[in-house]
């Protein structure tokens, strides 16, 4: 990593919903450039972290500095990647209308058509590789197709943190690697920060800088190998974990299901099961 | 009298006027209730209004300004108790029987109402006051200016939602405003076309539009256009007919496009396989 000042800053941060928290004393640096992936089982609160980030959820607790500032909702310096959902059939939308909301989307009034922001949303889009299907009706593409766009439309504002909230979910294994690979590319490039946050620590491997692990109201934070280890995730989970390398992946049984641990067995996303 | 007698009298002139404001309102705001899956929105305000009228009638004996103050305490109704979108349909359904109970009670209190009552189901422009198409005008102009300054951020909302919350879009004001509008324009709407007929100017021009393109500017353009077509064309050829009331041509015309416009864009779609690309 570079000297550059972090581009988020999260100090003594803890965020709770009534009784119960999420996680707490959460204090972390994120470098620019670094790719940062966050794990946990449902419910820890890894989607919650992002939207600290975004400015859309008060801490309970602590400070949240996204690049120098206090973090604030419709930031620019804040690209956001969705889960994948689908687009009904016949919404009328294009490809390139959705990246292009991106840009301006936000801004009260019509929009008038500028042949800077047309050039703008055509080069983001060849950028992802996704031009040739850039205008279909966003309904009809797949969601390999969907999640290309959707990077395309987080880049436009050439953010300096990028956020990505499981955004390979319901993907083949090769669209995983693909978008994967579309964001570390991105980073790689032009030092942006990526906050990922994923079920499954198997596509992004080779990438991730580091790993912030998020179990019911506890967190580790390291790189891959101190955090995925049997000793780390057992003391988190508050059970017997194991930890298996097999071939470059890491398995992790009898981590339970959720944050509270209603279901044993080890959590995979159904997608992701045939590269075990 | 023929046609170009009416076309000259200033009457006819404001109700074309009022009757193209509505059209343009209606078309451009027809694509997002389309997307927001809001038809019933539009059903339940529209009927309300006809509650708004009767308290008009009775209160200030206007039912014009009736009509369109209850809209805005529908709007807000609604907005209130439909916070969640899987909550709006019923909570319109709730403030849709509780408004209709107390319209039938007004009207009970309220003697004469007989004429008028039909022309709020049916639509009558042409039996307005001058004061009271003014006061459509103005709505009407007001309701554009407002849609169009909204027209982005409802747009990202609409398709979005999460990304435009990140990117700073504020859901539940667009949200609120956007039912604020739709409540005013649906009552405009209501009095050219009547609130039974409503969804010919608020829904079938912006659903045509959609089976033939996947742009949001030429959806919305082609919306207004359609809206524009029959409702112009509904009230010119009520002129012209004497008899016929212009709901009926206005409904009439409008199913007619949306009609073509489905055998136009199923031959495009025939045109263009997939639109998917392998």
């Amino acid at each position: 990593m570079t000297t550059a000042p972090p581009t988020i800053q999260l100090r003594d941060a803890a965020l709770q919903f009534g009784e119960r928290t999420l996680w707490g004393d959460l204090t972390l640096d994120v470098a620019a450039g670094e790719f940062l992936a966050v794990l946990g089982p449902n419910g820890s609160g890894k989607t919650s972290l992002l939207k600290v980030i975004l400015g859309l959820q008060q801490l309970s607790a602590g400070t949240v500095e996204v690049c120098g500032r206090a973090a604030r909702r419709g930031s620019s310096v804040v690209g956001y990647i969705p889960q994948q959902k689908s687009f009904d059939r016949d919404l009328p939308l294009r490809g390139r209308d959705l990246v292009r909301l991106g840009l301006d989307g936000h801004r009260w009034g019509v929009g008038l058509p500028s042949r800077g922001a047309t050039a703008k949303v055509s080069a983001v889009i060849e950028a992802v590789g996704a031009s040739r299907y850039a205008d279909a009706p966003i309904g009809l593409l797949s969601g390999g197709e969907q999640q290309r766009l959707r990077i395309a439309q987080a880049l436009l504002g050439d953010p300096r943190v990028l956020l990505a909230d499981e955004p390979l979910l319901s993907l083949d294994l090769q669209h995983q690697q693909a978008v994967s690979e579309l964001i570390d590319s991105r980073r790689r490039k032009a030092g942006t920060s990526v906050v990922f946050v994923s079920h499954e620590v198997n596509p992004i491997l080779p990438m991730v800088d580091r790993v912030l692990y998020l179990v019911g109201g506890r967190w580790a934070v390291g790189t891959p190998d101190e955090v995925m280890t049997g000793e780390r995730l057992s003391d988190l989970y508050g059970t017997e974990v194991d930890v298996l390398r097999v071939r470059g992946r890491i398995i992790v049984i009898g981590a339970p299901d959720d944050a509270h641990g209603e279901h044993g067995g080890h959590h995979h996303h159904p997608s992701a099961e045939i590269d075990h | 009298m023929g046609l170009w007698f009416y076309l000259g009298q200033p009457f006819a002139q404001h109700a074309l006027l009022a009757g193209s404001l509505v059209a343009i309102t209606s078309g451009l705001i027809g694509p997002f209730i389309v997307t927001r899956k809001m038809a019933f929105a539009v059903h339940g305000t529209a009927e309300l209004s006809f509650t708004g009228a009767a308290a008009g009638l009775l209160v200030v004996g206007d039912p014009v300004v009736g009509a369109l103050a209850g809209s805005l305490v529908v709007a807000t109704a609604i907005g209130l108790l439909g916070v969640r979108e899987r909550e709006r349909d019923s909570a319109i359904g709730v403030i849709l029987a509780f408004g209709l109970g107390v319209g039938v009670y007004l009207l009970s209190l309220y003697h004469g109402f007989a004429t008028e009552a039909t022309n709020i189901l049916f639509g009558q422009i042409f039996g307005v006051s001058s004061r009271q198409l003014l006061l459509l005008l103005g709505v009407a102009a007001g309701v554009l200016v407002a849609t169009t300054i909204l027209y982005r951020p409802l747009l990202f909302a609409s398709v979005d939602a999460d990304v435009a919350e990140a990117r700073g879009v504020r859901l539940r004001l667009v949200g609120l405003l956007f039912l604020f509008v739709l409540a005013l324009t649906v009552t405009e709407a209501a009095q050219i076309v009547g609130t039974l007929l409503v969804l010919s100017l608020a829904i079938t021009p912006a659903a045509a539009a959609q089976r033939l393109s996947a742009r949001p500017a030429v959806v919305t353009g082609l919306s207004i256009l359609f809206a524009l077509l029959a409702c112009d064309g509904g009230l010119i050829a009520s002129l012209e007919s004497d008899t016929i009331k212009a709901s009926v041509f206005v409904t009439v015309f409008s199913f007619a496009i949306y009609a073509l416009a489905r055998i136009a864009g199923g031959a495009l779609h025939l045109g263009r396989p997939t639109a998917r690309v392998p």
